[in-house]
């Protein structure tokens, strides 16, 4: 098993810690990881993205020409990775910023409209968890739990409440991915 | 810290080298390579005895590098392809003075200033010297974040050994990306071997002199001689190289760092449809691994040679093997990073132009 | 009986020096010898050479010796000091290699307040490599490469590198002198004296700026040279303390 993830939205959202809490989760799995981000000029323009992949073996080429899977948190980003998505592929979407469907009909979408549950948690920070939980969820790769595990060694020494909230976050999120 | 964690390139070869002994690192900023510089200065400040020092230049910074060199200390400087080119000088100058160093090469795009993708157009620059003059550097090429880590410890190592500066040839993509890495434990520095060259004053003993000016000519021509028998040694004690899928393969791909990890998802694409191709991973470019390549020709009459550049290794193959194999050529410079897919295509077309499917 | 009024000094080689007649050179490798006797360092001293005439350094001066490529004297100096902080350690640097090619490394060791000294030999002409124009020739100045003088407009002016390195923070103490006459030498080995204790005070960038002659490329006797120190690189280049603040720690 190999899977590779592309993670795409604009600074600020927490697009490269999101791939980053993954790859981590995934780790203390077991599982061999990649992470790579975008860097440089490239970031200096607004965009973020990152590539994770996780897999059972050793891991050959970090890039994805044709992700497994995708999390989308903007526009832009749906315009420029949806062509290059896997036959059949995964592909969640930040339905409060991205106001389109992918114009695949082979690709297996589920919609979380992060910011607005994320205002109801009553943090932004939490758009990106939001999104993990959904991910997380709907490919069963990792579990909750491991992101968690993986989120409390990333930011050891956070507040309980912060920790709390983003579990809340993960929740919200994984809900949308039972839904359908 | 010894546990596996998932950590950036640049931060790993950092890391690796404040445990491999580094007490000075200089530095200069540019991308792709500054969280490098960046962790260094927190990693130095972190140390009773060690000095960073943001330079003026890239000069500035390998000329730091030799006088610490000179004072004792195991020392390292860093840049990315612009900036290794200002360094030239003082590596010629740590070559002739018989001094260790590392140098880490994060390369780009080029050549001039060129862009900030990952590149491997520095090949022929490392591998040949650099500057000017009779001489080589180790260079070693790293694939993974791991291999990071333990290349780096070995560049130090080397250049104490062989009293050398080494290269840690990487690139954009391999110094920001994030593996699990298990660190090797720091050394302790008491427990190296001796320097009895150093320059730290005459203090009951003769003076020293580290010089490489040889006015001389006969004086000259023989410490290039005894430079060439070092290098000579060298490329017996430390060549190294990994093959992969290759006993069976009818053609090998030869890669090194980055575009090897393509080639080598390339290679499992192609295995599944039944071509029998396997992978020469140079790990050493300077000593390249000559005899390993020769050996290979017995079996195998095809090679392709994958670069990020338009073909500078494929230079050493063609030395390696004297017309022994056919030598086919894939090249994407100026930044491009292949995917697996793209060099699959080109693996496959190559196959069946060579009817390798019918030996 | 009979009493040693002059002897060679610990820290010079027995050695006859390459040197042209009339040169500074001799004289200032000697000065700098004895103050490392005087101040009893020379045995925790570390130099470093330039390329230029004075390349050869580590063939009189029984020290060790750490040759930097050319320019880069100041940043050679520092990677030793950052290792060896308890050490001595000096460049002895031409004007070319110091004002010119390494001038960058030079202002910035000084800004950073490294503690090191440098003896910077001025003598407004490129010597090893046959008399072209140094970035100290004289308006007017005749060189291999400025034929009819130095021209102002053309050429730019003589630099001040001193000037420049006294407005950096990390400087403490600079002085510039001559060897052109006896009562200068000693008053230039009083000033290597002061930027050594500089430096073993901890108080930051010393550098000694010297007149020199250079009566081969000058292309005057020894006497002339020395009398045209006095008359015309004096006018450019005034004798002065051009900074010290190590009164003020």
């Amino acid at each position: 098993m190999t899977k590779k993830t592309v993670f795409a939205g604009f600074g600020g959202q927490g697009v490269l810690m999101m791939g980053y809490v993954y790859a981590v989760s995934a780790m203390r799995d077991g599982k061999e990881v990649t992470y790579l981000p975008s860097y440089g000029a490239e970031v200096r323009g607004g965009t973020a993205n990152c590539t994770v992949v996780v897999s059972d073996e050793e891991i050959f080429s970090p890039v994805a020409s044709a992700p497994d899977y995708a999390v989308i948190m903007n526009r832009p980003s749906l315009n420029r990775y949806e062509g290059m998505i896997k036959k059949d592929g995964i592909i969640v979407l930040n339905s409060s910023l991205v106001d389109r469907d992918p114009s695949r009909d082979d690709l297996d979408v589920v919609r979380v409209p992060a910011n607005d549950i994320a205002r109801k948690l009553g943090s932004d920070r939490t758009i990106n968890m939001i999104m993990l939980g959904a991910f997380v969820t709907k490919t069963g790769i990792t579990t909750l739990e491991s992101i968690m595990n993986g989120l409390t060694e990333i930011v050891k020494g956070k507040k309980a409440s912060v920790m709390k909230l983003n579990r809340k976050g993960l929740d919200m999120g994984a809900e949308y991915a039972l839904k359908k | 810290m010894t546990e596996k964690q998932l950590m950036r390139g640049s931060h790993v070869i950092g890391e690796a080298a404040v445990r491999a002994g580094c007490r000075l690192y200089a530095g200069y900023p540019i991308t792709p390579q500054n969280e490098l510089t960046e962790y260094m200065s927190g990693a130095m400040a972190r140390l009773e005895d060690g000095t960073f020092i943001q330079a003026e230049s890239e000069l500035a910074a390998i000329n730091m590098v030799l006088g610490a060199s000179m004072a004792g200390a195991r020392a390292m400087t860093s840049s990315s392809s612009p900036g290794i080119s200002l360094k030239q000088e003082g590596i010629s100058y740590l070559a002739a003075q018989e001094l260790p160093a590392v140098i880490v090469n994060t390369m780009r795009g080029g050549p001039g200033l060129g862009n900030i993708a990952p590149s491997q157009g520095d090949y022929f620059q490392a591998t040949r010297g650099g500057g000017h003059g009779d001489y080589r550097v180790i260079v070693l090429a790293p694939a993974s974040v791991q291999e990071l880590a333990d290349l780096t410890r070995k560049a130090f190592e080397y250049a104490d050994k062989y009293r050398t500066p080494a290269m840690l040839l990487g690139d954009g993509m391999i110094g920001q990306m994030m593996e699990p890495v298990v660190f090797p434990e720091p050394v302790d520095l008491n427990k190296l071997p001796p320097k009895p060259w150093i320059l730290d004053g005459a203090i009951g003993r003769p003076s020293r002199i580290i010089l490489s000016l040889l006015l001389d000519t006969t004086v000259e021509e023989e410490h290039n001689w005894k430079l060439v028998r070092k290098y000579e040694s060298i490329a017996r004690d430390i060549t190294s190289a990994e093959t992969f899928m290759t006993e069976d393969a009818h053609l090998v791909v030869i890669a090194y760092g980055t575009a090897a990890r393509i080639a080598k998802g390339a290679i499992k694409r192609v295995r599944e449809i039944g071509l029998k191709v396997g992978l020469l991973r140079p790990v050493t470019l300077w000593p390249f691994p000559k005899r390993v390549l020769i050996e290979m020709s017995r079996q195998i009459k095809d090679f392709l040679v994958f670069e990020m550049s338009t073909g500078q290794m494929l230079e050493d193959v063609k030395l390696s093997l004297e017309g022994r194999s056919n030598i086919h050529f894939y090249g994407r410079p100026g930044g491009i990073v292949s995917t697996p897919d793209e060099i699959a295509k080109e693996i496959n077309s190559l196959y069946h132009r060579q009817h390798l499917e019918e030996d | 009986m009979e009493k040693k009024v002059f002897t060679r000094p610990r820290y010079l080689k027995d050695a006859v020096f390459h040197y042209c007649p009339g040169c500074g050179h001799s004289i200032i490798h000697r000065l700098v010898a004895e103050v490392l006797e005087e101040l009893e360092i020379g045995e925790k001293t570390i130099g470093v050479p330039p390329a230029g005439c004075a390349v050869l350094a580590y063939n009189y001066l029984d020290v060790d010796m750490g040759e930097a490529p050319h320019g880069r004297g100041a940043a050679v100096a520092t990677g030793i000091k950052r290792v060896l902080p308890d050490r001595i350690v000096f460049s002895y640097q031409g004007d070319g290699d110091i004002a010119a090619i390494g001038t960058a490394e030079t202002i910035h060791a000084a800004n950073r307040g490294e503690n090191i000294t440098i003896i910077f030999v001025n003598n407004a002409v490129y010597g090893m490599t046959g008399g072209q124009m140094a970035p100290t020739t004289l308006p007017g100045q005749n060189s291999t490469t400025t034929p009819g003088g130095r021209d102002i407009s053309r050429d730019g002016a003589p630099l001040d590198l001193s000037q420049m390195l006294a407005i950096a923070r990390g400087s403490a103490y600079i002085e510039r002198t001559s060897v052109d006459s006896p009562k200068n030498i000693r008053r230039t080995k009083k000033a290597i004296t002061k930027a050594f204790l500089t430096q073993m005070e901890g108080l930051g960038f010393s550098l000694v700026e010297i007149l020199s002659a250079c009566p081969t490329n000058w292309k005057m006797s020894p006497v002339d040279a020395n009398k045209w120190i006095k008359d015309s690189m004096m006018n450019t280049f005034p004798l002065k303390v051009i900074k010290d603040k190590t009164n003020e720690k």
